[in-house]
C-alpha cells in the first residue's frame, strides 16, 4: 500500500457531471445532465418516478456508461479509471440489491472491503475493526452473526449502508436509501450520511427529508434538470405544480424553517 | 421481503459458522484416511486395515498384499481423491459464476465437451504417446471451454438468465456433445469402443497408473491453489453483477478467465477419468449447508468433501456387482439425480435470491 493510496482514500471526492446523456435501444433517457458536487456536500436528486434519477447514478457509479459529456471525480475523467479504483473513491447503496443466501451480516459487511485488497488478500484484524464499527455506527451491530437472507427489508438496507462505509469512499451514491425503514431509521440514516463528511448523492423521494439533510436538490424531469439549487430555492408550490403536477403549499418547518410540503387535496 | 415462513422457523441451535470450519475439516480429513484405507483394502483380494496401514506407513514394497495396494490400488485411490476434489471445486466456482445453484461441470456440458475432445484427438490417432500426454488433455480443455461458452452464452441471450434456460441449454448441449462422442468412437470400429464409449461418457476410474497420474495431479494442484485463492472475487459475485462492479469486481473479465481455469481443470480431470457426473453439483450444495456461503470456507470444505464422495463411489463401483465393475458415473448419477430433482423443486426460492 503506498502512501497516495492512502490520501486518495481519505478525502471527500469532487463530483462534476456535464452534459451527461444516457440512450438504450433509441430511447433516450437522460438528455445532457449537469450536475455537481462539492467535496462534503450532500446532493439530493429528485423527481418524478421515470425521470431518469437511478439511470444517472448508475452513470456516476460506472455500471451504466453514459453515451455523452463527461463525469469527472476529482477532476479526473470517471470513463478511464479501472473498475477497481472507481471503486475505492465511490460506494454504492443501490435499490433492492440482493445478496446470494448463505452469507452472514458480518460477511456482507466484509464485501466493502473488496476495492482496497488484492484477490489473494485475507481481511485482516483492522479490516474486521471495521466491518464492526461500521455495523455499529447503522444500528445493526448485534446482528453481525445472522444470516443476512433472514434479515428484514429494513435491517437489509442498514447493512447495505454499513457495507458502503466499511468501503470508505470519497463519495456515497445512495438509491432511496430510505426505502423499507421506519422513520427512526430513514432520519438515523440520513444525519449518518451527512455526519460523514463524505461527499453524498442521494435519490430520495421525500421531498420533505431531502430539503431537511440535504444542501442541494436537483430536480429532474423526463431526463432533463428542470431546477437546481437550495432547498428555499428549490421546493416551491410552482416548482411542485409543474413536475409533479400536485398542488401544495410549502411553509417553512416551524422548529428549523426548512421548507415543508403539505399537500393538498387534488382538484 | 422476507417470508414470514423463514422468519418464524426456529433458528437452529448449532455449532457457530467460524467454528464449524475446523470441525468439518477435521470430519471430512477422517473421513477421508477411512475411505482411502477402505480403497486399499477392498476388492477382489481382501487386504485386512491393520495390514494396509502397515504396508503404506513402512513404504514395504516385496510381498503380494504390497504389490496389490501399491501398484493396483494406490494409483486409483489417489486418482479418486483429486478428480473428486477437482469436481467439487469446479462446480463450487461454476455456481458462483453464473449465479446459479444447479450448476455443475456435467450439467453445463464441460465435461461432454472434454470428453468429444479427447474422443476425437483417439480416433484421429494422436491420442498414443508422448504427443498423446500433451494433445489428449489440450483438446479435452479446448472442448470443456466452448462447451461452457457456448451454454452460458445461450443461456445468457436475451438478458437475464433463469434456472431453466441454464439448465435446458446445457442439457441439449451435452447430449449433442454425448451423440457424437458415442457416434465417433462407433464409427471408428474400434473393438473396444463399447467400452470406450462408457469411459468418456460414464466416467471411470479404472485406468489409473503411476506414470500416468503426475499431470493430472500437477494441473490439479495448480489449479486447485488458484480457485482457492479466488475467493474473495467469488464472494463479490454473490453481491450481483451491479453489486460486483460497485465493490470494484469487473464481473464480465473475471468471468472470463474464471471459465478459462475451470475448462482447464475439467478436461485435465475428463481426460483421465471420462465425465463423471454430478460430484460438482452435490458437494458443493453439502459443503454450503455446514459451512455457509462465503467462499474462504467453502472451497476447502468442498474440495475435501469431493475427495471423499468420489473415493467411497468408485468403492462401491468396484466393490457392490463385483468381479463386475460399475462405472462410477452411474454410481453418481443414482445418487446424483434425485438431488438434482430435489435442488429443481427448491429452486424457486433460491432464485429470486440469486
Amino acid at each position: 500500500m503506498t502512501v497516495a493510496t492512502l490520501g486518495e482514500r481519505a478525502g471527500a471526492v469532487a463530483l462534476t457531471a456535464t452534459g451527461v446523456a444516457y440512450a438504450v435501444d433509441g430511447r433516450t433517457i437522460l438528455h445532457g445532465v449537469d450536475v455537481s458536487a462539492a467535496p462534503g456536500e450532500t446532493v439530493g436528486l429528485v423527481g418524478p418516478n421515470g425521470s431518469g434519477k437511478t439511470t444517472f447514478l448508475r452513470c456516476v457509479y460506472g455500471t451504466l456508461t453514459p453515451s455523452a459529456g463527461r463525469m469527472e471525480l476529482d477532476g479526473a475523467d470517471a470513463a478511464a479509471m479501472s473498475v477497481r479504483r472507481r471503486a475505492r473513491r465511490i460506494a454504492v447503496v443501490a435499490q433492492d440489491a440482493g445478496v446470494a443466501a448463505g452469507l452472514t451480516v458480518r460477511e456482507v459487511a466484509a464485501m466493502g472491503r473488496g476495492p482496497h485488497k488484492r484477490f489473494w488478500e485475507q481481511d485482516g484484524p483492522e479490516d474486521l475493526r471495521r466491518v464492526e464499527r461500521a455495523l455499529a455506527e447503522v444500528g445493526a451491530g448485534e446482528l453481525a452473526g445472522r444470516s443476512f437472507a433472514e434479515l428484514s427489508g429494513g435491517e437489509r438496507q442498514r447493512v447495505m449502508v454499513a457495507r458502503a462505509l466499511v468501503q470508505e469512499p470519497g463519495l456515497l451514491a445512495l438509491d432511496e436509501p430510505t426505502n423499507h425503514l421506519d422513520v427512526r431509521h430513514q432520519l438515523d440514516i440520513l444525519s449518518l450520511v451527512r455526519g460523514l463528511g463524505v461527499t453524498a448523492l442521494l435519490v430520495l423521494h421525500d421531498l420533505n427529508l431531502a430539503s431537511a439533510y440535504c444542501d442541494r436538490l436537483v430536480v429532474l424531469d423526463g431526463g432533463r434538470v428542470v431546477a437546481s439549487g437550495t432547498p428555499h430555492e428549490v421546493v416551491t408550490p410552482g416548482l411542485l405544480a409543474e413536475v409533479y403536477g400536485v398542488p401544495a403549499r410549502v411553509e417553512p418547518h416551524p422548529v428549523t424553517g426548512l421548507p415543508l410540503v403539505v399537500y393538498l387535496p387534488l382538484p | 421481503m422476507t417470508a414470514p415462513a423463514t422468519a418464524s422457523r426456529a433458528r437452529k441451535a448449532s455449532v457457530p459458522a467460524a467454528a464449524r470450519l475446523p470441525l468439518a475439516l477435521t470430519v471430512l480429513a477422517v473421513a477421508l484416511v477411512a475411505a482411502a484405507v477402505a480403497g486399499l483394502a477392498l476388492g477382489p483380494v481382501r487386504i485386512p486395515p491393520g495390514e494396509v496401514l502397515d504396508i503404506v506407513l513402512s513404504g514395504e514394497r516385496p510381498g503380494a498384499y504390497a504389490s496389490i495396494v501399491w501398484d493396483v490400488r494406490m494409483p486409483r485411490v489417489l486418482l479418486a481423491v483429486l478428480v473428486g476434489a477437482g469436481l467439487a471445486l469446479t462446480g463450487t466456482v461454476l455456481q458462483a459464476l453464473v449465479r446459479n445453484p444447479l450448476a455443475d461441470p456435467f450439467l453445463l456440458g464441460a465435461s461432454s465437451g472434454a470428453s468429444a475432445g479427447a474422443v476425437l484427438v483417439i480416433v484421429l490417432g494422436a491420442g498414443a504417446g508422448l504427443l498423446g500426454a500433451v494433445a489428449l488433455p489440450a483438446a479435452a480443455f479446448a472442448g470443456s471451454m466452448a462447451a461452457l461458452v457456448t451454454v452460458y452464452a445461450m443461456a445468457r441471450r436475451g438478458g437475464s438468465m433463469t434456472t431453466g434456460r441454464l439448465v435446458l441449454a446445457g442439457v441439449a448441449v451435452q447430449y449433442v456433445l454425448q451423440a457424437f462422442t458415442s457416434l465417433v468412437l462407433v464409427v471408428a470400429a474400434d473393438a473396444e469402443h463399447v467400452r470406450q464409449v462408457m469411459f468418456w461418457t460414464l466416467g471411470g476410474l479404472g485406468g489409473a497408473r503411476w506414470d500416468e497420474l503426475a499431470v493430472p495431479a500437477l494441473v490439479l494442484g495448480a489449479g486447485v491453489l488458484v480457485l482457492l485463492v479466488l475467493a474473495r472475487p467469488l464472494d463479490l459475485l454473490l453481491a450481483g453483477e451491479e453489486g460486483a462492479h460497485t465493490l470494484g469486481l469487473a464481473p464480465g473479465r473475471f468471468r472470463a478467465w474464471a471459465f478459462v481455469l475451470v475448462s482447464l481443470v475439467v478436461g485435465v480431470l475428463v481426460a483421465y477419468s471420462g465425465a463423471i457426473g454430478f460430484v460438482g453439483l452435490m458437494v458443493p450444495h453439502a459443503a454450503r449447508m455446514v459451512v455457509g456461503a462465503a467462499h474462504r470456507r467453502l472451497l476447502p470444505v468442498a474440495a475435501l468433501g469431493g475427495a471423499v464422495f468420489l473415493l467411497v463411489a468408485d468403492l462401491v463401483a468396484r466393490t457392490a456387482a463385483a468381479p463386475e465393475e460399475i462405472p462410477v458415473g452411474v454410481v453418481t448419477a443414482l445418487v446424483g439425480g434425485p438431488f438434482f430433482l430435489w435442488l429443481l423443486r427448491r429452486s424457486r426460492r433460491t432464485e429470486e435470491i440469486a
